[in-house]
């Protein structure tokens, strides 16, 4: 099952290197990995997306919280939690692709947040599932680059 | 006063109460060097490899409990002290690294002797810094060495780059105490928890108590003691948890696992209520995970969170120090009342009586189990044993009846072949006044024959018990049961005369051929109080380790000596190392 762990640390350098060894000695998964400074500039917030059975993840969260260099671990998919992720993609846009396109983007609630000659660089923000039908909606002869931030996600309570 | 980073180092290490390091010099640690020489307090060892200095410094933490201290120069001095570094990882060693580094604006430049240290340590230490300023030296080492000894202990590498050793700083100031938010080891077990425990305990009527190496790294020997008489309930030890329990006493059943006894492999194989002390369920343990304890609720107390779960779904887990929740459940228990066992032991007695460790002698051969017989009888039991890894560390294992904790010192995790003779001057240093044997073979001791030259240095006088059968032992035992017979490269041709070398490194060598000569040479050997003695000792080279559990089987398929002739094991087995 697909799995998303957040994990706080310090934010010190090569935290990032100590977590994607750990799970690649481990023979751990990774679908996505994001990190990034939080309000507090010592600590770090580090997204993952694993899939693994319940054994695995326990692992996985364990080992994570074993790190010397992480304070907290938090199962995401174990609580009620908002998840979100960040597509840019570029298309290929001509007449007579255009007017499809556009209904595409108005359906997703998409952005076009770069316009050229003949391309359009479109922004999207939701769950994968949302990107993942967005993208299928598209002409996949017309995506010329597909970029996506992977997975960051926030509990819903006030203590996670 | 004005201070160098060295000087604040070495300060540093002082007030963690440090008075040896193992160690080697080189371009990126002068500076530390210098300072060292300036002072008296640490006394540093020079060993003439790296990876010796890591097994030195091991084998004094594995004796005495203080942490191993190890310096190295970057590069090559931090790769080779890598081995060491892995083996007392595995073995949960409290021991920290000090690495020199190419001076702060080289690193990333490939520089002369630079290696990225924190890099190639990151998978095999529980944590590792990379110093880039003065002021962060004092704390560093504080939080180093806090990291190293509490929780489930571990190596902690340092690597400060030259620069940093250089710069000079006014007044300096150390820290007495330190807190890391992100570090917390629990130390109390959950109380809920241990009522779980005494239920299934006291409900027990086919008992057994697993006690791991966290017994005797934990200092939980005393309290293991109280609870297994207390209950008056069997118990097994694993190879790194010998001693924690006397070896002579009736509730023991000796060592489990892939070369443990009858008794005790059996008796986990029936039990109904195992409790795992200390101890992570290693493949050694185990043997076929399927197999493994069918009928047994588990009870596992660790330390260590990702210990529990981990290989066995256990049925109640305690996190904590073996020894408080030992202390919790000697008192819950006080007033308890458990279930009979009288059939249960009646049950482990007919195990006991198969003798499994018995073993035929050949007229005209000395058989390895003998010697370490002899051994333990000479030293009346009470020496420091260290082993290397094979065939003679599973002898050792079984025939050297430790009684108490910290005796025996040996690579179980890693299975580091040439841990055993810079283990043993480690152990020497830290008590000067033990016996300190190193068991060992022809093919592991050859893999540190150079520590003799530090051994008569620092006069660290040890005994060196060489079982040596010319063949790479335990390798040979496997390709005898499970290659038909193929003896590839476990047969060493051209071994040194191990008489000549050890005199060449000033020491006393003796060679042992027939088993009359065996007892006196032991006994001459440690006779010798000063000096190191080099017990070479020509063995049956066709003897083999039993009980053993091949790959693939489970605890009640053990093959015998003398009943079972042929190992054999199946596809899925050879797959297993």
């Amino acid at each position: 099952m697909r799995h998303i762990i957040s994990v706080l640390l310090e934010n010190e350098a090569g935290a990032l290197s100590r977590v994607a060894g750990l799970f690649s000695a481990r023979g751990f998964n990774i679908e996505s990995l994001t990190v990034a400074a939080t309000n507090d500039e010592t600590l770090s917030r580090m997204t993952i997306v694993s899939v693994g059975n319940d054994g695995i993840i326990e692992q996985i969260v364990k080992q994570l919280d074993k790190l010397i260099d992480v304070v907290k671990v938090t199962d995401l998919t174990a609580t009620e939690h908002i998840e979100r992720e960040l597509l840019l993609v570029k298309v290929d846009v001509d007449q007579n692709t255009q007017a499809d396109i556009d209904k595409q983007i108005d359906e997703f609630s998409a952005k076009i947040v770069d316009v050229s000659e003949d391309t359009y660089v479109i922004e999207l923000a939701g769950k994968s599932r949302k990107i993942n039908e967005f993208l299928d909606s598209l002409d996949a002869s017309k995506i010329l680059e597909v970029s996506r931030t992977g997975v960051t996600g926030v509990c819903q309570r006030r203590e996670s | 006063m004005k201070l160098n980073g060295a000087q604040i180092l070495v300060n540093s290490l002082h007030r963690e109460g440090v008075d040896h390091i193992f160690g080697y010099p080189g371009g990126a640690v002068l500076h530390i060097y210098d300072a060292l020489d300036s002072q008296d307090d640490i006394m540093h060892i020079l060993v003439r490899h790296e990876q010796g200095a890591a097994h030195a410094a091991d084998g004094y933490a594995r004796a005495s409990g203080k942490p191993g201290v190890v310096l190295v120069t970057s590069g090559p001095g931090i790769t080779n002290a890598v081995t060491g570094i892995a083996t007392a990882y595995m073995d949960s060693i409290p021991m920290v690294v000090i690495s020199g580094q190419v001076p702060s604006p080289l690193i990333g430049n490939d520089a002369f002797q630079e290696v990225d240290a924190v890099g190639i340590t990151r998978s095999c230490v529980k944590h590792n810094f990379l110093i880039k300023d003065i002021n962060k030296i004092s704390s560093t080492i504080k939080k180093a060495f806090h990291i190293a000894t509490t929780g489930r202990p571990g190596p902690v590498l340092i690597d400060i780059p030259k620069d940093i050793t250089i710069a000079q700083v006014d007044e300096p100031t150390y820290a007495d105490t330190i807190d890391m938010r992100s570090y917390q080891p629990v130390v109390k077990g959950d109380s809920g928890q241990i009522s779980k425990a005494v239920d299934l305990i006291i409900g027990a009527k086919q008992p057994i108590i697993y006690a791991g190496g966290g017994c005797v790294i934990g200092n939980a020997h005393q309290e293991l003691r109280e609870f297994t008489r207390q209950l008056n309930f069997p118990i097994t030890q694993t190879l790194m948890g010998l001693g924690a329990y006397p070896a002579n006493d009736e509730l023991f059943l000796g060592m489990l696992g892939m070369h443990g006894t009858y008794e005790a492999n059996m008796a986990m194989h029936d039990s109904d209520c195992v409790i795992a002390l200390g101890a992570r369920f290693d493949d050694r343990i185990t043997a076929n995970i399927d197999k493994f304890c069918p009928t047994a609720k588990i009870i596992h107390i660790d330390i260590d969170p990702s210990s529990i779960g981990k290989n066995v779904a256990v049925d109640v887990a305690i996190v904590g120090e073996v020894k408080m929740v030992l202390q919790d459940l000697i008192s819950a228990l006080k007033d308890k009342k458990t279930a009979d066992i009288s059939t249960w032991w009646s049950l482990i007695a007919k195990w006991r009586s198969v003798d499994s460790l018995a073993y035929k002698t050949k007229e005209g051969v000395i058989k390895p189990q003998t010697v370490i017989e002899t051994l333990y009888e000479i030293t009346k039991g009470k020496a420091i044993v260290t082993s290397d890894v094979g065939q003679h560390q599973m002898w050792a294992a079984q025939y050297y009846h430790f009684d108490e904790p910290r005796r025996w010192i040996n690579s179980g995790g890693l299975g580091t072949m040439g841990f055993g003779l810079p283990a043993a001057m480690g152990a020497k240093l830290a008590f000067p006044d033990m016996d300190v044997a190193c068991v060992t073979g022809e093919g592991s001791i050859q893999m540190m024959t150079q520590e003799l030259s530090t051994m008569l240095q620092y006069n660290t006088p040890v005994k060196i018990i060489n079982l040596n059968n010319g063949y790479l032992g335990m390798v040979r035992q496997w390709q005898e049961f499970f290659y038909e017979k193929r003896y590839a490269m476990s047969y060493m041709e051209a071994l040194p005369d191990f008489v000549k070398l050890s005199e060449s490194y000033g020491h006393i060598g003796i060679k042992v051929e027939k088993e009359d000569d065996l007892k006196p040479a032991i006994i001459e050997a440690f006779k010798q109080k000063d000096r190191t003695v080099f017990l070479d000792i020509l063995t049956d080279p066709s003897e083999n380790v039993f009980p053993m559990i091949p790959s693939g089987a489970g605890h009640n398929e053990m093959l015998l000596a003398g009943r079972d002739k042929m190992a054999s094991t199946n596809d899925e087995g050879l797959n297993l190392v």
